[in-house]
Order: C-alpha cells, then sequence, then structure tokens
C-alpha cells in the first residue's frame, strides 16, 4: 500500500496544470472561489428566464450611466455661463462628443424604461411576497432616486429645453404644504434659476444622488440574495419547492445577451440620431413652450387638470397615495399566492394606474398637437434648435469681446488706459490684466494703498529696486499715463 | 481496485468534465462577447478623453492690421495695435498687443514683435535716430530690426504674416528671451 501511493501522488501533481496552480495560488490569498460561487451559483427555482434579466440589465445601464458620466465631466462646467458652451463644446467639437453625451441621453431614457420593466415583472410575479417588504422599498427608493437623476441631470445643459422645463419642475416644489415656497428656493438656491441652481443641480446629481444610489443598490442586491429568487409565480415564495438552476451559466447569458441588445440599440441611436442641444437659455423668452422629458409627461397632464381650491388633492393628496400604496404593497397584499390570475385586485390596480399614466402621457402629446398655437410655437422652437445644431461652434467670450461697445469697461479713461497698458507690453511682464507672471509682480489689487500722483511718480521714475526686476520708466504722454494709472487702479 | 469501480469513476468523471467544459464554453463565449462589447465602446470613450492631444485646442489666431494698400507707401515703422484672439479649449481671450509694419522692400511687408528680445520691454521706434532703441538697457536694432549695439542676445523677431483679399494679417507670439535664436513660446 504504502509503495503503491508514492507514484500516485506525483501522478495527481503532474496532472494539476499551470493554470489551476494560478487559480488556486490566487484563491488562497483573495478567495476568489467563495466570491465567484457566492456570486454565480445563486440558485433559481424553476430555472433561468428572460423575465428575470431586468435588474442586471439596470446594474449594467446603471455602470454606463456612471462612466459616460464621468466622462463628459472632463469638459464640463456647471455655471450658468459657462454650462451650454461647454455641452455645445462637447457636442460640436469634441471627438465622439455627441455620442458620448447621446449614450449618456438616452441611457437615462433606457433605465426609466427597464426601470418600469423590473417593476411590472416583480410586481406581476407576486415577487415582493414572502418576507421581501425590504427588498421592495428599496427597490422603490432606487425608482425615485433614479427619477431624481434624470431631473437634475435634465438641467444641466443649460438650453431654453432643460431651462424651462426645470422651472416648470422646481414651481412644482412650492405646491407642497407648508414647505413648498422654502423647497422652491431651497432647489434653485435663490428665488430665480441661476448660476446656483445649476451647481446645486449638478452636485446632486454627481455626487449626493449617486452616493446614496450606490448604497441602494448595494442593500437592493443584498436583501436580493439574502431573500433568493423568487421564481416563477406558481412558486411558493418562502420555501421554494421547484428543482433550481444556478445562476451561472443560463441566467447570466441571458442577462448578458439583453444587455449587449440594450447597448447595441443605444449605440446605434447615439450614432444615428444624436440628441440634439438647443440654443442657450433665455430667461426673457416669453413665448417658449417648456415641456419635460417623456417619462414626466404623464405627472406634467395630472397637473394640468388640478387648479383652484382643490389642487392640494390632484397636486399632493392623490400622488401621495399612489406613492404610498406602491411602497407598502407588500403589507398590503400579505397572502402568500402570487399568481397575478389569482390576484384580480393586486394586478387590477396595477394595471389601471400604469394605464393611467400611459393616457395621461399620450393625452398630453394629443393636446400639443391640437391646439394650433402651441404646435406652431413647438414646431418653431424644433427649427431653432435644428438651427443651433448647424452653427459652427462659438467659444465663450467670443460675442462679448469682439465688438467694443459691449467690453464692461464703465470708464473710458479705464478703457484707454487699458490699450496703453496692452500697447506699451506691460503684459509681457505683469500678464494680462495684471494678474502677474514669473518676470513681474501682480498689479491686480497691489495698488489700492498708493494715489494716482504716487502711481504716476512710480511709472515715470521707478524705484531702484523696480529698476533691478527689469522695469523700466513708462515713456508715454501725460494723458496717456493717466489713463494707465487709471486701469491699474481699476484692477481688482 | 476492481475494473468496474474504475469504469465508474471514469464515466463519473467524464459526466462531469462535460458539464464543466459546457459552462466553461459558455462563460468564454460571454467573456468573449463582453470584451469585444467593451473594447468596442472604450474606444469612444479613449478618443474623447483624449481630444485634447489628437487635436489642437488651444490656439492663436491670425489678426487683421489693415489694408495692405495702407502700408505701400511707408517709410518707416508703423505701429498697430492688433486685437490678437487665443483659443483655449471652449473660451476665447481677445487682447490688444503691439506690433510694428516696416516698410515693404521688393512688395513683401515684414512684421515685427516690439518685445525686447533681451529682458521683454516694449521697444519704442525712435523718430530722430531712425532706430529701435530699448528704454531698459539701451538695446539698439536698425529699421529692419537688425541688432545694431546692446545686451539683446539677437535681432528684433519677426512675427508671421500673409495678406488675404488685400487685408495684411499676422499671428502674434511671444518669444523665450536671452537666448540667440528666435524660438517661440507655446
Amino acid at each position: 500500500m504504502a509503495n503503491a501511493k508514492g507514484p500516485e501522488r506525483t501522478e495527481q501533481r503532474q496532472s494539476t496544470t499551470f493554470r489551476q496552480r494560478l487559480y488556486k495560488w490566487f484563491d488562497v490569498r483573495l478567495g476568489v472561489g467563495s466570491i465567484l460561487h457566492e456570486a454565480l451559483d445563486e440558485p433559481i427555482p424553476g430555472g433561468a428566464r428572460w423575465a428575470y434579466v431586468f435588474g442586471s440589465v439596470l446594474l449594467f445601464l446603471f455602470i454606463s450611466q456612471t462612466i459616460t458620466g464621468i466622462v463628459l465631466a472632463l469638459y464640463y462646467v456647471p455655471s450658468a455661463t459657462s454650462a451650454h458652451t461647454t455641452v455645445a463644446y462637447i457636442v460640436k467639437e469634441v471627438t465622439g462628443g455627441s455620442f458620448l453625451r447621446s449614450l449618456h441621453a438616452y441611457g437615462s431614457s433606457a433605465v426609466v424604461i427597464v426601470l418600469l420593466l423590473h417593476l411590472t415583472q416583480t410586481y406581476l410575479y407576486g415577487a415582493y411576497k414572502g418576507r421581501r417588504e425590504l427588498l421592495w422599498i428599496s427597490g422603490c427608493i432606487l425608482l425615485a432616486l433614479m427619477l431624481a437623476m434624470a431631473f437634475t441631470g435634465y438641467l444641466l445643459p443649460w438650453d431654453q429645453k432643460a431651462y424651462f422645463a426645470t422651472t416648470v419642475g422646481t414651481n412644482m416644489a412650492s405646491d407642497v404644504p407648508f414647505v413648498g415656497p422654502w423647497l422652491k428656493r431651497f432647489m434653485r438656491g435663490g428665488d430665480e434659476m441661476g448660476t446656483l441652481t445649476v451647481s446645486r443641480f449638478f452636485v446632486a446629481h454627481v455626487f449626493i444622488i449617486p452616493a446614496v444610489l450606490i448604497g441602494f443598490i448595494a442593500t437592493h442586491v443584498y436583501l436580493f440574495r439574502k431573500a433568493g429568487a423568487a421564481g416563477p409565480p406558481s412558486e411558493d415564495p418562502t420555501n421554494p419547492k421547484l428543482p433550481t438552476q444556478r445562476f451561472y451559466p443560463r441566467q447570466v447569458a441571458m442577462d448578458t445577451v439583453v444587455a449587449l441588445v440594450m447597448i447595441l440599440i443605444l449605440g446605434c441611436l447615439a450614432h444615428f440620431a444624436p440628441t440634439e442641444l438647443g440654443p442657450k437659455a433665455d430667461p426673457a423668452d416669453t413665448q417658449y413652450v417648456p415641456r419635460p422629458e417623456w417619462y414626466y409627461l404623464p405627472i406634467f397632464q395630472w397637473l394640468k387638470y388640478w387648479r383652484g381650491p382643490y389642487a392640494i388633492i390632484g397636486i399632493i393628496v392623490i400622488p401621495a397615495i399612489t406613492a404610498a400604496l406602491l411602497v407598502f404593497v407588500p403589507f398590503i397584499d400579505r397572502r402568500l399566492e402570487r399568481r397575478p390570475w389569482r390576484r384580480p385586485i393586486a394586478v387590477g390596480v396595477f394595471v389601471l394606474i400604469l394605464g393611467g399614466f400611459v393616457a395621461m402621457g399620450l393625452m398630453s402629446v394629443r393636446d400639443d398637437r391640437r391646439d394650433p398655437s402651441i404646435a406652431k410655437q413647438v414646431a418653431k422652437q424644433h427649427q431653432e434648435v435644428e438651427q443651433f445644431m448647424r452653427e459652427p461652434f462659438e467659444p465663450e467670450g467670443a460675442a462679448t469681446s469682439l465688438s467694443a461697445p459691449v467690453v464692461v469697461v464703465v470708464d473710458p479713461l479705464v478703457g484707454a488706459g487699458r490699450k496703453v497698458y496692452e500697447s506699451e507690453s506691460c503684459d509681457a511682464c505683469h500678464g494680462e490684466n495684471g494678474v502677474g507672471t514669473a518676470a513681474g509682480p501682480k498689479l491686480a489689487g497691489a495698488t489700492a494703498q498708493k494715489s494716482a500722483e504716487e502711481l504716476s511718480n512710480l511709472l515715470r521714475h521707478p524705484t531702484a529696486k523696480m529698476i533691478e526686476g527689469e522695469m523700466k520708466p513708462v515713456d508715454v504722454s501725460d494723458e496717456d499715463l493717466k489713463a494707465l494709472v487709471a486701469y491699474i487702479k481699476s484692477l481688482k | 481496485m476492481s475494473a468496474v469501480q474504475r469504469s465508474i469513476e471514469r464515466g463519473g468523471n467524464s459526466a462531469a468534465q462535460k458539464s464543466l467544459s459546457r459552462r466553461s464554453f459558455l462563460g468564454v463565449l460571454l467573456g468573449f462577447g463582453t470584451v469585444v462589447m467593451g473594447a468596442a465602446l472604450s474606444v469612444p470613450l479613449i478618443r474623447f478623453a483624449l481630444h485634447p492631444l489628437l487635436t489642437k485646442t488651444t490656439e492663436i489666431g491670425w489678426s487683421d492690421i489693415g489694408k495692405i494698400d495702407e502700408f505701400a507707401s511707408l517709410t518707416t515703422p508703423a505701429k498697430r495695435l492688433i486685437k490678437v484672439e487665443q483659443r483655449d479649449a471652449w473660451r476665447k481671450i481677445i487682447s490688444e498687443k503691439a506690433i510694428y509694419v516696416l516698410p515693404p522692400k521688393n512688395g513683401t511687408v515684414r512684421i515685427l514683435s516690439p518685445i525686447c528680445p533681451h529682458l521683454g520691454c516694449s521697444i519704442p521706434w525712435n523718430e530722430t535716430k531712425q532706430e529701435f532703441i530699448c528704454p531698459c538697457h539701451v538695446a539698439v536694432f536698425a529699421m529692419d530690426g537688425a541688432k545694431i549695439s546692446g545686451p539683446a542676445p539677437r535681432s528684433m523677431d519677426d512675427l508671421e504674416s500673409k495678406v488675404e483679399d488685400g487685408t495684411l494679417k499676422v499671428r502674434y507670439q511671444y518669444f523665450r528671451q536671452l537666448i540667440p535664436t528666435k524660438e517661440p513660446l507655446s
């Protein structure tokens, strides 16, 4: 026996390939095996199905939105003066900019669509039953967060459409009882929409909401794994009896196929029908007809019907009840029965609400088409967008500084002084607008202590220390010197 | 070990191997698909991020000086203020700079930068002496900008110019100081 064992062991040793040994080396140190087991061997009662792909596809879309969002931030500046220019720069100048922005914009619509599909599937399959209340509620929170992402992201391009849609959106907040007006001002960063609104929406869109989102996605996935896959509607939600199949490979394959199809569709849309950017927001435009993104149209239409003293019912009470119904459905519909045809009330209410949403959206579109003045204005707005897209990129600062009268120089003497400053090449050492360079000190704000006479004298007769630093006496007419001094004193 | 036992073991082994190979085949297929898709998607991402390296995003454009006819009869250098337009990605910076237009020779017009190659002072044209004299350290240059005397390491710097539709244009630039060769600062 002892003799036989020796050769057997060496045989085993030789049969372990390099790959297996490499895997083992990492597994011992990282525990990849247990992670992979945890991630891929999740049992699915009744086996893999195409109906279960939406959760994974949402995760995939979230990653895609994160990556495209991060790269878009390479060129985007969140301020009312620069937001529109930088987005126009991305769309019209940056390599692949229009494609990536479109991928991000269409991606947000895709998230909403897949979210609705995920919600509908979970609801119809009764997959919120069987100790899955927290899982369902975390999903509802994720829905709200994703809608908040869509709302905050919509403003960032600061074009007409974004500006006016968000004006309406934030105005709606003021209908909230008690805190409404305060809430509106909080969102806008003041009474009016402006540069602070862009900052706030940017911070919410890029830092705060994503951070909360990631936390809730992790919670949602954890709770899902904790409760286990619910399986088909015929399955017992707490004690599954159907034979199981592991998550990998079949379900993973289905999820991946749908995710790839999804990105293919988004890619084609982004390439062949890129998202457009309209002209820069013009708050003075009184003609503009604002319309929200398609997924907010039902709410937009709904609010039209609620005016006057009962508005509070339509704007607050009914939406609040609907939201509460959705969030607390696992506590209301408590039977373990999952088959939709045995849950006529639950399914009926859901179909009614969903149908109501679709109807509201369609009515909004129909209303706009029927009203000739609105149809005309919408067509005009569309033309303006097309026109703007055709125009070449206009860099920031071009419009104001090219035409001399627009230059913000209040005092003509200061303007003349600036000319002297530049023609005497003072800027060669002291920098543009006296900001200072390595060769010469900063002038801006450094001359407050000195009187105009002192400054004139210094310019005509530099001190020894100034001469040492290569400052030359300024040789211009008295008139020009006066202007130059006025200009230098105006630098802040 | 009996033959039967061995065959069971072998059989069991091959069944496990079969299911394993089917799993890993799908895995490889998925992995391959994902990698190809990821690579295809990363192309626009990388191109987007590398845009400033692929195309010039900062540029000084051509500035108009005036109609070329204006300078045909020049006998001494004429100082002109030009608007220099500088692109910095999505920003445009416009500033005013001084340049000298030299009297044309054989129909060509030269443009000089007024900045002294010594230490960067602005050099005025001295009408009485018919020379460029730098007020800082008395570097002296001839009417064509050639160095005559003083501490300047080289002659005054020429600026790139062209005539388009009868308009004289110049591309403004700064040059490194204190070196004998003309080397543009980017």
